[in-house]
């Protein structure tokens, strides 16, 4: 298999608007004619219902939780990247471009990312004719902040909760489209599986997660934007429900999957407070504008933070990164608080923590200024820790976040399967090996805004797609499928809980594949997860039935599918035999711990194929060429 | 910690529920209230119990899908807090927890503890938007907005869509909510064009589907998670009546 990008030919600056004008058309009153299955209603998702309703196609849109309000993009505190340049410090979208390729260590493609940072600016707009309340000065203008891997402030924010009021305004878009007839609103409803006929995506099978009913929806194309699969980890900051099934059954009827092990780990998390834990908090990278991250000097120091006097405290990401200081990429600064709690200078009682802390800040701008801009994220704080961090410094660690792996698809943001598209964080395309900081909520909203009301027209208007229905003998395949492996989970009536099983899945996935990986240790895990994978199928206990809401069952379909994917990450970290952004083999690293790339050897995107249950997967591999930018090893100093 | 779980059972919308009584222990006071909830259904499921369903999902206090009336009050007895982000110690050794869904007729119950909030959606979908095309925005900073404004904005924008204002009024209504939204949009250069309109639409909506009236006793706001204000009630009724009066339609 060729994989075929579809970047166009030209100077980077020109592509996307060349390859707009060289996208068919559907004329306006044709539009009305093709229905479009859109699968999440978070940023990419309801953003695509939308504006593709807008333009005229019936939009079914579906999602698990009661509303569509309620995705996880509606967690995202810190902000939005945008290349306004408002602050006049030398912003411009080359430069937005330049940082997040070398952000994300060279290992996403040049086109798409340009094209992500010429949107940027149209984003903003949107949002804020749409009401989204962002942050001003007092001029009445748009405020903006720095964020990691910047130099420049170009960051949009709405108080702590960005990526609520982003959500709420894609929601409000979806929500008119839906009052209007324009957009079929699914709630409560989880795609099981994608239906194909002739070789095109043109349905889906969903459950009714309260009736239990599985229903069949056909369409024209199928946009999945079902998100990260984080929660693969049992503990990340993802939301519970997040999943992978979606992109996972799309996987399993020919989507490649891409660099699956290129997860983010966010460094300023809440540390793990006991094994009851079910979700890890993040606290925005924003706070590393004004906290500043220490630990003792000294090994296992017990003392209070506040009895540790400055001259015994190591400020290490500003001895170690002395330009960017505190303001490293995720992937740096998250690496380097692992090595300084394996150096035994962690704090807390489980040794797994530094500090971040406001005391300067709070004496710099007085602590009103500072309850200004993170007072939400100080209460969060607050009230899960119980300790009050304006008295006394924040205790973080790096957590599970994101992944910037995810479904193959090119530049029209289509997978290897025709008329299935991969939106936001389901896809693989614009991150690399590394997500800056406010990127996702630009990228979300940069694909369902503004590149699919585009490259979809193109696709329907040249793809020879045949009328069908749901009784086409394809879905009644499908269904039958979806029906017998719910009724084999429902029917294993074993003695291990679905949760237990996850949670162990989760910590040999962090101990292997997580912050350090290695050849060794990635062999291990992959022998531990087939075992798990087996004890699941033949020993798990799943109570209820399916014709009714079981979230028991719910979970259990979701962790069969990450109980595959575990597998495929390991897969993959073990044939990248380099050190890339968030990919860190131990085996791979300089003299002075950074990552070490092989670009020589590794600079391609990994694109997974199903051969088929329990068969090890087939590679293909997408060179990444890049006419603009250098290649260099990353510097932060 | 030791504690005493009485817990609203309902198997579907058509049969009736009851409360079960269920006792726990070894809970850590670091436990958020549904990890604790996470640990007694792993008793149940090991008994061979169904476990109890609930409505969760974030898990940091703002996708607002979790819920749950615990000891009489909307998402428990801590102030400006949901019941994912409340914790366990906030209570003593030896309680009794009595643990309910939201009661309201606009918010049917689905099962146990989780209840269909889709009227909240119909209602936003009556008005709760700028009606604005993607593409067709200006500069966004070719309207200033004055700081004041933007901040008041944003505190009514903070409404996470819960329920506990419903479920915390004697008469179930959904004032607060709506208000939230048709306050944003109404102090909002963006709203103006559709500021009559909105409040009128969405009024009608919320009406329509079976939310009782206000009588200004705040239990609402001072029950909302995100301390949503009842200015944003006063507001509304201010919108209302204007665009009653003045109203082009």
């Amino acid at each position: 298999m060729i994989l075929d990008s579809k970047i166009p030919a030209g100077p980077i600056s020109e592509k996307w608007s060349k390859h707009k004008f060289n996208l068919k058309l559907v004329n306006p009153a044709n539009k009305r004619k093709f229905e479009v299955i859109v699968v999440g209603s978070g940023l990419a998702g309801a953003s695509a219902a939308a504006s593709l309703a807008e333009l005229g196609y019936k939009v079914k849109c579906y999602c698990f939780q009661d509303s569509p309000r309620r995705a996880h993009s509606i967690a995202a505190q810190g902000g939005i990247n945008a290349a306004k340049n408002y602050p006049n410090d030398g912003d411009s979208v080359y430069r937005l471009f330049y940082d997040t390729i070398k952000g994300g260590d060279y290992r996403a493609r040049e086109g798409n990312v340009h094209r992500l940072a010429e949107v940027s600016v149209n984003i903003i707009d949107q949002c804020v004719a749409q009401g989204v309340p962002f942050a001003r000065e007092y001029g009445g203008h748009l405020d903006n902040r720095s964020f990691g891997g910047a130099q420049v402030s170009r960051t949009f924010y709405s108080r702590g909760m960005t990526g609520q009021q982003l959500l709420l305004g894609a929601y409000s878009a979806l929500s008119r489209q839906i009052g209007l007839g324009n957009v079929q609103m699914f709630t409560r409803t989880e795609m099981l599986d994608v239906v194909m006929v002739d070789g095109q995506a043109r349905g889906i099978i969903t459950r009714n997660l309260v009736t239990g009913a599985i229903e069949r929806h056909a369409a024209h194309a199928v946009c999945l934007a079902t998100g990260g699969y984080g929660n693969v980890f049992y503990l990340s900051t993802n939301a519970r429900g997040s999943n992978v099934t979606a992109a996972w059954r799309a996987h399993k009827k020919g989507a490649l999957f891409a660099n699956p092990c290129f997860t983010q780990i966010h460094p300023t998390c809440i540390p793990v407070s006991g094994d009851h834990q079910s979700k890890l908090t993040l606290m925005s990278e924003s706070l590393r504008n004004d906290g500043r991250v220490w630990v003792p000097k000294a090994k296992g120091d017990q003392r209070r933070p506040e009895d540790i006097p400055e001259d015994e405290r190591d400020y290490y990401l500003e001895r170690i990164y002395p330009s960017f200081g505190n303001l490293v990429p995720r992937d740096v600064a998250s690496r380097n608080a692992k090595q300084m709690c394996d150096d035994g200078r962690g704090v807390g009682a489980s040794g797994l923590a530094v500090y971040l802390d406001f005391g300067d800040a709070i004496k710099r701008l007085g602590e009103s200024v500072v309850k200004q801009k993170y007072g939400n994220l100080f209460d969060m704080y607050k009230q899960i820790t119980g300790e009050n961090p304006y008295k006394t410094p924040m205790r973080m660690y790096p957590a599970v976040h994101y992944t910037m792996g995810g479904l193959w698809v090119d530049y029209n943001l289509m997978t290897t399967v025709p008329g299935l598209y991969a939106l936001g964080e389901s896809n693989f395309s614009d991150h690399g090996a590394n997500r800056l900081g406010a990127s996702a909520l630009m990228q979300g909203l940069a694909d369902g805004y503004f590149v699919i009301p585009y490259t979809i027209g193109d696709y329907l208007a040249s793809a020879n797609i045949k009328s069908i229905k749901t009784d086409h003998p394809a879905f009644g395949e499908a269904e039958g499928q979806v029906r017998d492996r719910i009724n084999k989970l429902l029917s294993i009536n074993g003695k291990l809980t679905v949760k237990e099983i996850h949670q162990k899945l989760g910590k040999i996935m962090w101990d292997y594949c997580g912050m350090a990986r290695s050849e060794e240790g990635l062999l291990k895990a992959k022998g531990m997860i087939r075992d798990l994978r087996n004890q699941f199928w033949t020993n798990v206990n799943v109570l209820g039935s399916g014709e009714e809401l079981n979230q028991s069952l719910e979970h259990a379909g979701r962790l069969a599918d990450f109980l595959e994917l575990g597998e495929l990450m390991v897969d993959d970290a073990l044939s990248r035999n380099e050190s890339c952004g968030g990919h860190f083999r131990t085996e791979y690293q300089t003299e002075e711990n950074e990552a070490l790339r092989d670009d020589e050897n590794f600079c391609y995107v990994a694109a997974w194929e199903y051969t088929g249950d329990n068969a090890p997967e087939n590679l293909h591999k997408e060179p990444l060429v890049f006419e603009n930018v250098k290649l260099s090893q990353r510097s932060y100093k | 910690m030791n504690l005493t779980l009485k817990v609203w059972r309902q198997k579907n919308n058509k049969e009736y529920g009851r409360l079960e009584t269920y006792a726990i222990g070894d809970i850590s006071p670091d436990m958020s209230f549904l990890e604790m909830l996470d640990v007694l259904n792993e008793d149940l499921t090991r008994k061979g119990t169904e476990p109890i369903a609930f409505d969760h999902d974030c898990r940091e206090g703002i996708c607002g899908m979790c819920s749950l009336y615990i000891n009489g009050r909307a998402h428990g007895p801590k102030q400006g807090t949901t019941t994912c982000q409340l914790h366990m110690r906030s209570f003593k050794d030896g309680d009794t927890i009595v643990i309910e869904p939201w009661r309201a007729r606009a918010f049917p119950v689905l099962r146990d503890l989780v209840v269909d909030r889709g009227a909240f959606d119909r209602i936003m979908q009556r008005g709760g938007f700028v009606s604005v095309d993607t593409g067709s925005a200006p500069d966004a900073n070719i309207i200033p907005i004055p700081h004041p404004v933007a901040e008041k904005a944003m505190d009514a924008a903070a409404c996470i869509g819960c329920g506990a204002c419903v479920a915390a009024c004697k008469n179930a209504s959904a004032m607060l909510f709506v208000s939230a939204k048709v306050s944003q949009l109404a102090l909002l250069p963006q709203g103006q064009v559709e500021r009559k309109a909105r409040v009128e639409k969405m009024v009608a909506q919320m009406d329509k589907e079976g939310f009782g009236n206000c009588s200004n006793t705040g239990a609402c706001s001072a029950e909302c998670p995100k301390e949503i204000s009842v200015e944003n009630i006063a507001r509304m009724n201010r919108e209302y009546f204007s665009a009653k009066v003045t109203g082009d339609q």
